[in-house]
């Protein structure tokens, strides 16, 4: 299982590390959130797969009575999924404004905040 | 998405959306559910009604803008965890006690309004940015 | 084991019992502090007129806060809380260190100048966008940042600052704010991820993320475990928050184009954060690795601060000088990294410190110029020493703080970084930290020719802004480079004691788990 787990995070990575490569910030962002997914199946599969039962203590005892999962990745990808999901968000609607106010979605041709040919400093006065 | 059974149908929906949140949140403490996936489920039922009747009535009916709701559910969450100052215990260590409600013991505690907090933060951040991608949109 | 109704649970196998004290509290404030006076201030959005008041003096509790924290730390070592009062390292650790605290006292004290500049900087349209509340929130990132002692909670306040700082950045939404902040963001978040995707690997290492959990197993794991790899997805992830060579290029696409208290805030600290992770990380979890990684380290320090410095001679905009003057200082920070020594790890924090003052002051320096001048750029300033001396009087001292010249705090870490790099044997570094001194004099003495010296070669603006609060708010962050300038004995020892607390991973050790200590 882990080799399976551990080969669909490889090829997730790849796939996003292409898409990032791209100039075009549509696909970046795609690149991204697949980044972030590829992470999320990293913890997952570092927490450990087992065949387990959940981690809930049953009525009446002060600890589990057999050997159960482990709860924390699920906690970690969790955290990690809400995060990544609001930025997500804000990156797609930033990208969107720059979209419309720049009219481009190439990143080579997003030369506003450091126009090309700009002038040198002045040598005296 | 101006259609007439959709439009007629969606105050309902949303409302239905509302309660079925709120019993999600109170039901988290021991079975599936809480804060965040309540607060998800409001601010869907917020964005259905939205783009059925358009923004401006959504904004009506909410009565708050969207961030200062999820201004207050982050000040409840922050409060929530230094009630224990009061009590020697570290940041967020859980408060109980029990109240009477019509006869009925009910445990509250801080986790429960640590939880509310939450469910308003999500309410207000998902609601306001799916309100201003909604308004967007019709512009 | 069954328990009866009614039976008592023996619990100090899970938690905590000890009390907390109110003291204890002291290493929560910070953070606890601001998102409450945030969450305020979201609450409060139209009323705008309360939005400074309330933001300013949230800061200040906060800055009492941070001070009683330092000063508890330098007197009875680290403080330590764990959150619900689970025992560690199941709960999520609040250790607050002498790096730490003082970082965040720092950080905090910077925070309280801005926030007071922004009172005239940021008009009503900027408060109900949101800048105080962006503001508040990002400073409960930074000082969670530098108080947790959970790694995954730190990836936690790193996206708490980040995603507050996006709003900062597009506030006013002009376009090239669009242009900067996409390319920020876009960068950032990768670099995040980054840091994720080593805990992750990390969190398959060792089964936990407290880090003096890590710190204390990882001698055990070091013979089969790929610590090696995560040293070094650390250093990029880290190296790309602190605007390292070469994953640099998002910091002088973006921090010209915001408001400049925003700029000034950005510059005096969030590269910080990311050199404070890698003085974290590297030297008190994984110091074999950082030592066989030193070598690379010195070259990128050397590069970051050359190639830095030499991209501020080119620009005519005097934030983008800025900008490249921040490259240039964290590269000097490295150096002290690279070495590992307590002499260039002080030389690091001490230059820590400067530069979250310097670089504020600096950006600040440069709005009170534009508002004098009408203008950002070098082909325009002109003429500031004979309408306003005072500025020329802060643009020197500052410039001669940043070259690393007396009588301001530039010079002492620089000549212990210069020393500590002689004494290990690395000539070279120490040249390069000297030529990049001198880089600096000329960049920034062109400046302040250009801008104070020259003679007035533009028409004055319509309706110069009034620069007294800026005043104010440079005089405020003047006095400590001065104080630290001549009289640094104080803050070498803290700095120091901070260099100490991260190279003795034992004595921290003991203070989150206080039990073995007794063993």
């Amino acid at each position: 299982m882990e080799t399976i787990l551990a080969a669909t995070v490889a090829v997730f990575f790849a796939v996003s590390i292409y898409l990032m490569l791209s100039k075009h910030i549509i696909r970046i962002l795609l690149g991204v959130s697949i980044f972030s997914n590829a992470v999320n199946l990293t913890i997952f599969t570092a927490g450990r797969v087992v065949r387990e039962v959940p981690p809930i203590i049953p009525e009446g005892l002060d600890i589990p009575d057999r050997v159960t999962a482990n709860p924390l990745p699920q906690a970690l990808i969790l955290t990690a999924i809400v995060i990544s999901f609001s930025i997500f968000a804000f990156l797609l609607v930033l990208a969107f404004r720059a979209y419309q106010e720049l009219g481009t979605d190439d990143t080579d041709g997003m030369r506003v905040a450091e126009p090309e040919g700009e002038d040198l400093p002045p040598l005296g006065y | 998405m101006h259609t007439l059974i959709f439009r007629t149908i969606a105050p309902y929906l949303a409302s239905l959306m509302v309660l079925f949140s709120i019993f999600v949140l109170l039901r988290g403490h021991n079975e599936p559910g809480g804060g965040f996936i309540g607060g998800l489920i409001a601010a869907s039922a917020f964005a259905i009604y939205g783009i059925a009747c358009g923004v401006a009535p959504v904004r009506r009916a909410l009565y708050f803008h969207p961030m200062a709701i999820s201004g207050f559910g982050l000040l409840v969450s922050a409060l929530s965890g230094a009630v224990s100052l009061f009590m020697d215990m570290p940041f967020l260590t859980g408060q109980w006690t029990e109240i009477d409600v019509l006869g009925l013991p009910v445990d509250i505690s801080t986790v429960l309004a640590f939880d509310v907090g939450v469910y308003f933060v999500v309410v207000g951040s998902i609601t306001s940015i799916a309100l201003a991608l909604e308004e967007r949109e019709h512009a | 084991m069954a328990i009866e109704p009614g039976q008592a649970v023996d619990l100090s196998g899970a938690m905590v019992l000890a009390p907390a004290t109110p003291a204890d509290w002291l290493v929560v404030g910070p953070v606890a502090i601001p998102i409450v006076t945030g969450a305020i201030l979201l609450m409060v959005r139209h009323e705008t007129r309360l939005h400074a008041g309330l933001a300013v003096a949230g800061l200040l509790a906060a800055l009492l806060c941070n001070i009683g924290l330092l000063a508890r730390v330098l007197d009875q070592g680290p403080l330590v809380m764990t959150m619900g009062r689970w025992l560690p390292p199941f709960g999520i650790s609040f250790a607050a260190d002498a790096l730490g605290a003082s970082l965040a006292l720092v950080a905090t004290l910077v925070a309280v100048v801005c926030a007071l500049f922004a009172t005239a900087d940021i008009g009503a349209v900027g408060r109900r966008y949101g800048f105080y509340p962006f503001m508040m929130l990002m400073m409960a990132g930074v000082s969670g940042s530098f108080l947790t002692g959970d790694i995954f909670n730190l990836y936690v306040w790193f996206e708490v600052f980040l995603i507050s700082s996006f709003g900062l950045l597009v506030l006013g939404s002009q376009h090239k704010q669009l242009d900067g902040a996409t390319k920020y963001a876009i960068l950032n978040l990768v670099g995040t991820t980054l840091f994720l995707t080593a805990t992750a690997l990390l969190y398959g290492t060792f089964g936990t993320l407290n880090m003096a959990d890590i710190a204390r197993k990882a001698d055990g794991l070091r013979e089969n475990a790929p610590l090696t790899t995560l040293a070094v997805l650390y250093l990029l992830a880290f190296g790309m928050k602190a605007a390292a060579f070469p994953v640099n290029f998002w910091l002088p696409a973006s921090y010209h184009t915001p408001r400049i208290v925003t700029a000034a805030l950005f510059g005096g600290v969030l590269t910080k954060v990311g050199v404070y992770a890698l003085l974290r990380t590297l030297v008190m979890l994984f110091p074999p690795e950082l030592e066989l990684l030193s070598g690379l380290i010195a070259w990128v320090a050397a590069a970051t601060m050359v190639i830095g410095i030499m991209g501020a001679l080119a620009q005519t905009d005097l934030r983008r000088v800025l900008g490249f003057v921040v490259i240039s200082g964290v590269g000097v920070m490295l150096a002290g990294l690279a070495l590992g020594t307590s002499e260039g790890l002080t030389g690091t924090i001490f230059y820590a410190f400067h530069s979250m003052i310097v670089m504020t002051a600096l950006y600040l320096l440069a709005g009170v110029m534009n508002g004098l001048g009408g203008s950002y750029s070098l082909s325009k300033l002109s003429g500031l020493y004979t309408s306003n001396p005072l500025v020329a009087a802060f643009a020197l001292l500052l410039m001669l703080a940043v070259a690393g010249l007396p009588p301001a705090s530039g010079l002492w870490p620089k000549v212990m970084l210069v020393r500590a790099s002689l004494d290990s044997g690395q000539p070279w570094l120490a040249f390069a930290i000297l030529a990049t001194g001198f880089l600096t004099t000329l960049a920034l003495g062109r400046v302040f020719i250009l801008a104070v010296w020259r003679p007035r070669v533009a028409a004055d603006p319509e309706a110069p802004a009034s620069p007294y609060l800026g005043y104010v708010a440079l005089a405020a962050l003047s006095l400590p480079v001065v104080v630290m300038g001549l009289y640094p004995d104080p803050v070498i020892s803290v700095a120091e004691r901070a260099a100490n607390a991260i190279l003795d991973a034992p004595a921290y050790i003991g203070t989150v788990f206080p039990e073995e200590a007794a063993q």
